[in-house]
């Protein structure tokens, strides 16, 4: 096409050229006096408060909903919330999270229900605290905490193992493996009716 | 004595241990005048500032200097490799050589030598000062010319233009003060401020001289040459290690320089503020070392303040303030200052010499009117609204 063919096209076309343009009026320049004021406010500024805060000597809470670090949930008698389903690796949109499965057996059950989480890691070197892990969690097992403090040395100890990110044992709670709560199945433990560890969960319980 | 007479006494020792202490405050002086910078823009800003390394965060520019030399000193494939290490040397050998001429006191006793804390006290000490910024000039535009970049190339042909540009205003604000002191030598400007400071008598040039070195040491808000939003670092993009170390220096004791000038040739140099002339025999003499810091830092602290106050100019605005309000308004005031001081010479009577300030005050408002009606008419006319352009539109898919 030759420079001659741009003339043939419509200029309505080229769209740009059409829309209106307005000029804008000139402001008039300010007095004197007003353009130092300037001036003023950051000498003023010199005798306020200062908004730093000494962080590593003074820490602030954050915000009740910050992403922090992920922690997998127990239910209450102790036994793990995650059921080993990959759907927060699967939402996950950059690939953080490696998780496999495994069958619970009556021997050795982790999680109410038929599986648990073998392996559960979360590479922080990847992780962007976005959130759509927890959001996928079927079981509430995947929550996150306010801690931000994340800095390491090395690259393989920012790979969080399951051992890392479980939440701690808490008042009533026993270590798994342990058999379920006499006379519930993992319905209500979704449900959220197991009030805590039975008795007859602990090792040999339920013979004594 | 005049600082003059007492230098022509000094012992070879006395100058050499002279031009040592020169160059050690400079060196200590730069690395305060960084700390302070951090803080005081830090306290602009609601922020702190460094204030991890040591107490109040005073070794922070130590550090940041072990830290400089420590580095790798790159020298890229494509910058001429002599011109490019001689072009920082040149700029942080040539900051230092302005302060030969600077009395830092009057008439005090070193080691039992009755001397003066001035270096050497050449009669045209002033110009001195002058042809060393000059030279300065050549540390940057070689650094951006050597350096076989393009973004290094545009500062330095940015910050040389500059520099040159407000090189003139600075001069022709100095003229005012030759005139009225008689004299070039520096030390007998500070003793013809004797009665009244020239920041007061010749207060257009010490504003001329203010704004003008600003622009002189490449100082926010006229920090083109480095702008880092457009030209990364500037002259010294290239550099690294302890070449760029030099660069920095130079422009702290650039600063300095221009601010020691500037208290020299209208605060009064060592003396002291005025009502409080009694304090000048305090310490033998050495009090006026205390006042001359005391204004030298003062100046610093605009430096600074300038710098967090106001927003970097357009390199276009900046150059016509220079040449299209700062050179004329100087020659213009020169002339005033001329008049005025002939006429003062010739001793003519008070009447004359009122009568000439009035004139000349009438003429200025005049053209200050003119100027005004002028800029009125215009706007009522209106401007016509800017024909069509044609952009460069990519072509559009072709309609069959």
């Amino acid at each position: 096409m030759s420079e001659n063919s741009m003339e043939h096209i419509n200029k309505k076309e080229i769209g740009i050229n059409n829309v209106p343009t307005e000029k804008l009026p000139d402001l008039p320049p300010k007095p004197f006096l007003t353009q130092l004021q300037g001036f003023w406010v950051t000498f003023s500024a010199m005798f306020k408060k200062v908004n730093t805060v000494q962080y590593p000597e003074v820490k602030e809470p954050t915000a009740p909903r910050f992403h922090g670090r992920h922690q997998l949930n127990r239910h209450p008698d102790g036994l793990e919330k995650c059921i080993g389903c990959e759907l927060c690796a699967w939402a996950c949109p950059a690939d953080a999270i490696l998780v496999e499965g495994a069958d619970n057996t009556d021997e050795h059950r982790m999680s109410p229900g038929e599986r648990y989480g073998e392996v559960y890691q979360i590479n922080y070197l990847r992780c962007i605290f976005c959130g759509l892990c927890i959001e996928a969690c079927p079981t509430r097992a995947l929550t996150m905490t306010n801690e931000y403090e994340l800095a390491d040395e090395t690259r393989g100890k920012l790979i969080f193992e399951k051992a890392d990110l479980l939440a701690p044992l808490r008042q009533g709670m026993l270590m798994p493996p342990h058999p379920m709560y006499p006379d519930m199945d993992d319905t209500n433990y979704y449900k959220g009716e197991v009030p805590g560890a039975h008795p007859s969960q602990s090792p040999g319980g339920g013979n004594a | 004595m005049t600082n003059a007479e007492l230098l022509a006494t000094d012992p070879g020792w006395l100058i050499a241990v002279k031009a040592l202490l020169i160059f050690a405050v400079c060196v200590v002086l730069t690395i305060m005048a960084v700390w302070g910078e951090r803080r005081i823009v830090a306290r602009m800003q609601f922020r702190v500032g460094p204030n991890r390394v040591g107490k109040f965060g005073l070794l922070q520019a130590l550090a940041d200097g072990v830290k400089l030399a420590l580095k790798e000193d790159l020298i890229p494939t494509a910058a001429d490799k002599i011109v490019f290490i001689i072009a920082p040397i040149i700029s942080a050998t040539t900051c230092f050589m302005s302060f030969a001429v600077i009395p830092f006191t009057g008439e005090v006793t070193i080691f039992g030598h009755k001397s003066a804390m001035q270096l050497s006290d050449l009669p045209v000490g002033v110009l001195y000062v002058l042809a060393i910024a000059s030279i300065g000039v050549y540390g940057i535009v070689l650094a951006g010319w050597s350096s076989g970049s393009t973004y290094p190339l545009l500062g330095g042909l940015r910050s040389s233009a500059q520099v040159i540009s407000y090189e003139v205003a600075m001069g022709l604000s100095l003229v005012a003060v030759f005139i009225y002191a008689g004299s070039m030598s520096t030390s007998e400007i500070v003793v013809a401020q004797q009665k009244w400071w020239y920041a007061v008598v010749l207060f257009p040039s010490f504003v001329i001289y203010s704004i003008s070195m600003v622009g002189e040491t490449n100082r926010a808000p006229f920090d083109l040459a480095e702008a880092e939003g457009e030209l990364v670092g500037g002259f010294h993009t290239e550099y690294s290690s302890l070449k760029f170390a030099l660069f920095f220096l130079a422009e702290y004791v650039n600063i300095i320089a221009v601010s020691s000038l500037a208290t020299t040739l209208f605060l009064g140099g060592y003396r002291a503020l005025p009502g409080l002339t009694f304090t000048e025999s305090w310490l033998g003499g050495w009090m006026g070392l205390i006042w001359f810091s005391a204004k030298v830092l003062a100046f610093f602290f605009v430096f600074v303040w300038l710098r967090g106050t106001l927003p970097r100019l357009r390199y276009d605005q900046f150059m016509q303030f220079g040449w299209k309000v700062l050179i004329p308004v100087s020659l213009l005031w020169i002339m005033i200052v001329a008049t005025l001081r002939v006429l003062s010479l010739k001793s003519a009577s008070r009447p004359v010499v009122m009568a000439f300030a009035g004139g000349v005050v009438v003429i200025i408002m005049v053209i200050n009117i003119i100027y005004d009606r002028s800029q009125q008419r215009k706007a009522r006319v209106g401007i016509e609204p800017d024909a069509p352009t044609s952009f460069a539109v990519p072509r559009l898919p072709e309609v069959k």
